[in-house]
């Protein structure tokens, strides 16, 4: 390849930048276009149906709702990037409710103890699940399927003859998952504080780039997304400051995302994971520690259910024998895959955590809407997760047509 | 190709006597002796079973040698891991390549050894080294921003080449680079190995391919058996000859033979 096909390929721009979204499109490189269609789909629907499924105040709720269970599709991405599952995250975030309501409420210990004993239960539930898998070989299926019921037990030893624990409405953790709203001017300020670091990053490397004679991004492309980032998320502030506002567990989910993203895509860390997800044996040979990536991914997953659980009980206002039972660990895997993390391994990002935790909890607001109860809930949330894999499975199978897979 | 050859001073990298390595009841190396030197190409030729990937594996430092002595620039060394191997400077492509599907080729190329700046990935360096290295090997790959998935199997043997040169070996163990290969795919491959030689580089190429061997080897080693059977040098041997000391057919005469020319060469 010479220089002169890399200046032509920096000289493209934005219409070069559309050109290559359709292109890998057609490589079967979906990413989270098909996640978003069929959230508009699902959103438009429940519209149509019931007036008040897009107000305000609804979405807020959703807004609500996504926190916990979304906190631990971060967990099950990363899991589902090396080629692993984890089916425990649900009896873990059950196990660190229980501990949160039973420390701080019957055992009258600090907060922020409570709290850390909660998460730090669930990095040993991860250390325990990633020390088998290494140790043994063991698929993760069954180690996690036994962490599940393990688990589960600990739960319900833990909470003992009660059974169900309430945590104070005055208590600050109650008051952070249910009272706590950003004020409108902070959540511009959020707003446009993620938007200047956005596009100030973008604009240095993209310097950085043109200075070291590589391709870049051209400045229009980087002005044109921050300014679409910043009129979406904009609205999407005004939009839900008209009645409660932005939640600061919200607020928290999505720096975990975030932050999530960062690690996986800058750092070597986050290069291995996919290695891994891509070719275990080729990653080993490339001298990376292959057993320390997996038992650092199954703590992270873990620890990142425990958090889902003290919010999921914040927000319950109670620990009980059913926290993070049922439905938790599979709505937190659905929620991964159906955002767009492949389940053969190596591609996925943080982001499809959000994407398909406002899918699943869309449907189940908008059923709950419509006064239909949790047996439609189920049977569309499994359409839905099946229409997920196989449009996973298709994207692969014309990746490799095209020869990306 | 005999020009660059004679090239005077030859620099002695690796030097194997009398190694030995047996797995259970099988002997897979018997007495085996090698030598590599910089800026020369060696073959290892010889039919299945006869010992040439146990052999580059003792180099890779996959499993050790159970006999034998390997001096690398004069100093004996002990080759325990794969680590071990890539410290010292010995980079072995094997066949399968172990690239990762997923990555891109700079992701590829420097996979668990990113450069990075501030504490994250510096990709930026990373891209523009992986460029200089892949013109200065003339290799012709589209683009080092998209999978290596979408790369044809001479691309892909360029990109797994190219990512053992990032460690600055100086011995690359080529393990059947072009088994796979169309034949414009193969030229492509054999240039580059005579760019790996230009670049003072001890290489050694395990091939089946009786052409892809001379036309790029200085020296050609046959084992059969798990034993040496003939170390020609590349221009003045037949194929024939290659091959009858490949499946033993001339009860080892020509080997004698050449070995004996190679000899008095050499003084």
């Amino acid at each position: 390849m010479s220089v002169l096909e890399q200046q032509e390929e920096q000289a493209r721009g934005f219409r070069g930048w559309l050109g290559d979204i359709v292109a890998r499109v057609s490589a079967g490189e979906l990413g989270s276009i098909p996640v978003v269609v069929g959230l508009v789909v699902i959103w438009a629907t429940f519209q149509i149906l019931n007036p008040t499924f897009l107000s305000s105040t609804n979405l807020v709720n959703l807004t609500m709702q996504c926190a916990a269970v979304g906190t631990m599709a971060i967990g099950i991405v990363l899991v589902l990037l090396i080629g692993e599952i984890d089916l425990s995250v649900g009896s873990v975030s059950g196990l660190a409710s229980a501990i949160l309501a039973v420390a701080f409420v019957q055992n009258g210990l600090p907060l922020v103890v409570a709290i850390l004993m909660a998460v730090a239960a669930g990095a040993i539930a991860g250390l325990i699940f990633g020390l088998l898998r290494t140790a043994f070989g063991v698929p993760s299926f069954v180690i996690t399927l036994a962490g599940l019921l393990g688990f589960l037990g600990v739960q319900l030893y833990v909470l003992g003859a009660r059974g169900s624990i309430n945590i104070p409405f005055e208590s600050v953790i109650v008051q952070f998952a249910q009272q706590w709203f950003l004020p409108a001017w902070a959540s511009y300020t959020v707003v446009g504080l993620a938007v200047v670091v956005y596009a100030a990053q973008n604009l240095s490397r993209a310097a950085r780039r043109t200075a070291a004679g590589l391709t870049s991004l051209s400045r229009t492309t980087i002005v044109v997304r921050s300014l679409v980032m910043l009129v979406l998320l904009t609205f999407a502030a005004w939009y839900l400051n008209l009645t409660r506002g932005v939640g600061a567990m919200f607020l928290l989910f999505l720096v975990l995302v975030v932050v999530a993203d960062y690690v996986l895509s800058r750092t070597s860390w986050g290069r291995a994971v996919h290695a891994i997800g891509g070719n275990v044996e080729a990653a080993r040979r490339a001298g990376i520690r292959v057993n320390r990536i997996y038992i650092s991914v199954f703590v992270i997953c873990s620890t990142l259910a425990a958090v889902g659980g003290v919010l999921a009980a914040a927000r319950l206002g109670a620990a009980n024998q059913s926290s993070g039972g049922t439905d938790t660990s599979l709505n937190a895997i659905a929620a991964a895959v159906i955002g767009g993390t492949s389940l053969f391994g190596g591609r996925g990002s943080a982001y499809s955590a959000v994407l398909g935790i406002l899918v699943i909890m869309s449907i189940t607001s908008g059923l709950a809407l419509l006064n239909l109860d949790s047996s439609i809930r189920y049977m569309v949330t499994g359409i839905v997760l099946v229409l997920a894999v196989i449009v996973d499975a298709l994207s692969r199978r014309s990746r490799a047509a095209a020869g990306r897979a | 190709m005999s020009p660059v050859t004679a090239a005077p001073p030859r620099e002695q990298i690796l030097s194997l006597r009398g190694i030995h390595k047996r797995f259970g009841a099988v002997r897979a190396l018997q007495d085996v002796d090698l030598d590599v030197h910089a800026g020369e190409v060696v073959a290892i030729v010889g039919d299945n079973g006869a010992g040439k990937s146990t052999l580059i594996k003792i180099l890779a430092g996959v499993h050790p040698q159970d006999a034998g002595t390997i001096t690398y620039y004069g100093t004996p060394v002990s080759i325990t891991t794969p680590t071990v191997s890539r410290d010292l400077g010995i980079a072995t492509v094997y066949q399968d390549l172990a690239l990762v599907d997923n990555l891109d080729v700079v992701g590829n190329l420097w996979l668990g050894r990113e450069l990075r700046r501030f504490g994250e990935l510096d990709d930026v360096e990373m891209e523009q080294r992986s460029w200089a290295l892949l013109r200065e090997l003339s290799a012709r790959i589209p683009s080092v921003r998209v999978p290596v998935a979408s790369l044809s199997g001479g691309q892909r043997q360029t990109v797994a080449i190219a990512r053992s040169l990032i460690g600055d070996p100086s011995v690359v163990i080529l393990d059947e680079p072009t088994a796979a290969l169309g034949v414009a795919q193969t030229a492509e491959v054999l240039n580059l190995i005579e760019r790996l030689r230009e670049r003072r580089l001890g290489v050694i190429l395990i091939s089946h391919n009786i052409a892809d061997v001379q036309a790029v080897a200085d020296r050609i080693v046959v084992l059969r058996l798990g034993r040496n059977n003939g170390d020609f040098r590349g221009a003045d041997i037949t194929s024939e000859a290659i091959i009858a000391a490949i499946t033993g057919a001339t009860d080892n005469s020509v080997s004698r033979r050449a070995a004996a020319q190679l000899e008095a060469d050499a003084r």
